[in-house]
């Protein structure tokens, strides 16, 4: 893979947006993505980020965020590392179910299930100097007819049922 | 980035607040704020609406079912506007749109 962009950012949240402004370009402009994915793209980046952010301010720390964005021929990965104390993605608090009133109690939390439900494939890595969530979308590179990407994607997605 | 936050008094008993721009973790706490001050001022109908709204994270959907579990410890509600699919699709995903009433339109949503 080829990394195509590295962006060191203060860890506060009104650099969120321009996160996003520069990740969803590169993607737009790079590769062969429909709007609708660079869209889910932006969400998934600006969780990450959300994260992140917090993830610093909750432990004080006052190192950047550092957001990587590589390429490869059939997919694009964006890569979001804080310097926070990690977390386990797999013993999150699990919500009560919508159409429980207790529901409302809960404000928090949803980030995370908006990362793998937009992604085509999420990782998060946690090592002693933080965290990082690996983002991977599939989808060639701009001027492609798309065949290839659609193939993929339908494998992943059989793969997946 | 600035959140644009307008009041609509004029359709009694509701209030409508139209939200300009993107929410996110930044832009966040002024929608929070806004929604305290209309629950504070006796302001319990209040209609969301979400037409202008550019982009909108899991930060944005936090402070909205905060206002609705304020509103309805109120006896109140708060009730959404959109038609964008871009944002329908986050309430979709997170199961939200079995938890907030939302129509296509300002009128629909203030014709009860």
């Amino acid at each position: 893979m080829i990394q195509a962009l590295e962006l060191d950012v203060p860890a506060r949240p009104e650099y969120i947006a321009i996160v996003r402004l520069v990740v969803s370009s590169l993607a737009s402009a790079r590769r062969n993505l429909a709007d609708q994915r660079v869209d889910d793209l932006k969400l998934a980046v600006s969780e990450a980020c959300t994260n992140a952010i917090e993830a610093h301010a909750a432990a004080d720390i006052d190192e950047p965020v550092v957001i990587r964005v590589l390429e490869a021929d059939e997919r694009l990965e964006v890569q979001v590392s804080d310097s926070g104390g990690g977390f386990d993605p797999d013993d999150l608090p699990r919500h009560p179910p919508v159409t429980d009133p207790e529901r409302l109690n809960f404000e928090r939390g949803l980030g995370i299930p908006l990362i793998r439900t937009l992604i085509d494939g999420v990782e998060f890595i946690n090592s002693d100097k933080g965290t990082t969530v690996r983002m991977v979308f599939f989808g060639g590179p701009a001027g492609d007819t798309g065949d290839e990407t659609s193939e993929i994607l339908r494998a992943v997605l059989a793969d997946e049922e | 980035m600035e959140l644009g936050l307008e009041v609509d008094d004029s359709r009694s008993p509701y209030t409508v607040l139209t939200v300009k721009g993107e929410v996110d973790v930044y832009t966040a706490p002024r929608l929070r704020e806004k929604l305290v001050e209309l629950a504070s001022q006796g302001k319990h109908q209040i209609v969301v609406d979400l037409e202008a709204v550019e982009f909108l994270d899991s930060t944005g959907l936090g402070v909205l079912v905060g206002g609705l579990k304020r509103l309805r410890s109120n006896d109140g509600d708060l009730s959404l506007v959109c038609t964008q699919s871009r944002i329908l699709k986050v309430f979709e995903i997170t199961g939200l749109t079995k938890v907030f009433t939302i129509s296509g339109s300002v009128d629909d949503a203030t014709a009860a």
